[in-house]
């Protein structure tokens, strides 16, 4: 094993370890707290692919804001040190079949597609990833409907939000 | 990865941790002296020479304090969110570089611990962690004020964390790259606070806020809060409170020297590499001064007006000044 | 570049030592004869009335939905300020199209009252 791969295998099981941490916790802050550990284990992941750029993005966005809006959900709406309820109720057998069959499936469609054999592009040759990145983004032979429609599509789910949540 | 290297990463590593810890123990003495000073009174000066042991027996002192946990807290959490406050004020060191490359017995040593390509966006990102010390100190102590306080500092971080992250734009802009490296080279003739004097000033009013620094200090304001999201600490705990704010206050420092203020360098003047890092302590020590005095001499503010300013104020700037900075760059070339 | 990520991922590790000593110090030198009025809840001496955790303003919460939205919109704006003096004026102006409608979000939110803290 070289020392890449024992540092994925460290990332990957953090994750994972964090993960169902997040589901069978009662406590819904410190669930909110392993939540963000496992999403910290998903920006190592982007690191050790190159693309540190989504790794630095993870961070800011998932664990600095989409989380502290969730913290701020649930300090607002629970007396959470009360918490302590069952996690599961009676159908968590067939959830768990279902959700093993799921895995299953979709691991067995992802090794037979031709996707599976195809090595991702060494973006280490690119001088600046970034740049490129960002000329990407304004480009209208790449991604500039996209970006411009994500702005759009920003301002009116804010909107909406505010619709929902604002009341004068 | 080879051995020499690990060491010499190992050694710069512990050589900015000892910084941190020394700039955070001096600054504190500072700050009392140059408080004192404003408000004509002497201020420490017991400890050893002009006080200079002072922060030695503050430590002493508070190792030897009993550490109270209250029995309704959460306790795990609540002698967590200490260390997660501090961590963050220590990570942000890992890309800031304090000079370029200096030979030390034939070895090639970059005065930097790393250069990422995409440094700023890292500052950014352990800003945004930064919230989570604070608002878990405030929410396990189960105390009111605590929480209040908590709760309050992290809507204001958030909040001015948009104008500071927005005032980094203008210095990505002229430079071309995001690494911090980059951004100090690019200042060789032209330090960027010229072109970007309103960032600079988008960007010392959101880092003060950012760091909870006076006339920001909401989370801890004593009449209103007690103590603010610290109130039910004590000891070694509290220390580290203190720990992450002081050394906030020096990395602020330091990135608005790096990003707007030439870094390591001196205009039109080559000095030997050797003393790049005597010149970005010089900026550093500058603007920390700076904050002292701010703190001596402004009240704080309304928590209304606080987020007013940052909303209403600092936000729209720093879009105007992204903005502005785009069309003159076309039109200039 | 991958070494330089290392660097700071062990840098973190390092750094968690600092604050975990701290901790982990006082626990074996610090003095500990906790009694109840002690690690009481502090509120200046007064004795404490209900909770602490009481329901605070829904402010909170739509200031960090708000600002999710922005924090997503400057992201994308960071790889398009780097590529900046490499792009041509079309491209650009995408750019100062985007900073637009960010600003015609603030606009809305203003005008709708949302960002008074009353």
């Amino acid at each position: 094993m070289t020392g890449l791969e024992f540092v994925f295998v460290l990332i990957a099981a953090l994750t994972l370890f964090s993960a169902v941490m997040v589901v069978t916790t009662p406590n819904m802050v410190r669930a909110a707290l392993w939540l963000i550990l496992a999403l910290f284990g998903v920006a190592g992941t982007f690191v050790l692919l190159n693309a540190a750029f989504l790794a630095v993005v993870q961070v800011v966005v998932y664990i600095g804001a989409i989380a502290v809006l969730m913290i701020f959900a649930i300090m607002l709406t629970r007396k959470v040190m009360k918490d302590s309820g069952p996690q599961t109720n009676s159908t968590w057998g067939l959830a768990a079949l279902i959700a093993a069959a799921l895995f299953g499936g979709l691991t067995f469609a992802l090794t037979r597609s031709p996707a599976a054999t195809l090595m991702a592009p060494d973006f280490s040759t690119v001088s600046d990833p970034v740049a490129e990145l960002g000329r990407a983004l304004v480009s209208p032979q790449a991604y500039v409907i996209p970006f411009e429609v994500a702005s759009v599509l920003l301002l009116a789910a804010m909107i909406g939000a505010i619709y929902v949540a604002w009341k004068k | 990865m080879d051995t020499a290297l690990l060491i010499e990463w190992l050694i710069k590593s512990v050589i900015l941790l000892f910084f941190g810890l020394t700039g955070f123990a001096y600054l504190t003495l500072l700050e009392r002296r140059a408080l004192a000073r404003i408000q004509v009174r002497i201020g420490p000066n017991r400890a050893g020479p002009w006080g200079l042991l002072q922060p030695l027996a503050d430590g002493i002192k508070l190792i030897f304090k009993e550490e109270l946990i209250p029995p309704l807290a959460d306790k795990p959490l609540f002698i967590l969110s200490p260390i997660l406050t501090v961590l963050p004020a220590l990570i942000i060191w890992a890309v800031i570089p304090w000079g370029r490359q200096i030979v030390i017995a034939g070895r090639e040593i970059n005065l930097y611990l790393t250069d990422i390509n995409v440094g700023v966006l890292y500052l950014t990102a352990v800003a945004s962690i930064a919230v989570y010390g604070i608002t878990l100190a405030g929410w396990s102590s189960n105390n009111k004020y605590a929480l209040l306080g908590g709760l309050r500092s992290s809507a204001q971080m958030v909040s001015y964390e948009l104008a500071l992250g927005l005032a980094f734009l203008g210095p990505i802009m002229l430079a071309g790259s995001m690494s911090l490296v980059d951004i100090v080279e690019a200042q060789k003739n032209l330090w960027f606070v010229v072109p970007q004097f309103l960032g600079f000033i988008i960007f010392l009013l959101a880092g003060l806020a950012e760091v909870n620094r006076a006339p920001f200090d909401m989370p801890e304001a004593e009449q209103e809060l007690t103590a603010g999201y610290h109130t039910e600490y004590s000891g070694m705990k509290f220390a580290l409170f203190f720990m992450a704010e002081y050394i906030k206050m020096i990395a602020i420092s330091a990135i608005a020297a790096t990003l707007f203020l030439g870094g390591y360098r001196l205009p039109f003047i080559d000095l030997p590499p050797i003393l790049d890092p005597v010149v970005l302590f010089i900026k550093i020590f500058v603007l920390v001064f700076g904050m002292i005095w701010v703190r001596a001499t402004l009240p704080r503010l309304r928590y209304d007006r606080l987020m007013a300013l940052g909303w209403k104020v600092l936000l729209p700037l720093a879009l105007v000044n992204v903005f502005i900075t785009a069309v003159i760059m076309v039109f200039t070339g | 570049m991958l070494t330089n990520w290392l660097y700071v991922g062990l840098f973190i590790i390092v750094a968690l030592v600092l604050p975990a000593v701290t901790i982990i110090v006082p626990r074996f030198i610090a003095p500990k004869k906790p009694n109840r009025i002690k690690v009481d809840v502090y509120e200046c001496g007064i004795e404490t009335v209900g909770e602490a955790w009481v329901q605070f303003k829904v402010q909170y919460y739509i200031f960090a939905l708000v600002f999710l939205v922005f924090d997503i919109e400057t992201v994308f704006l960071y790889p398009w300020a780097v590529a900046f003096d490499k792009l041509p004026l079309f491209a650009v102006m995408e750019g100062v199209l985007f900073i637009a409608l960010l600003l015609a979000g603030l606009v809305y939110l203003w005008r709708k009252g949302v960002l008074e803290w009353a």
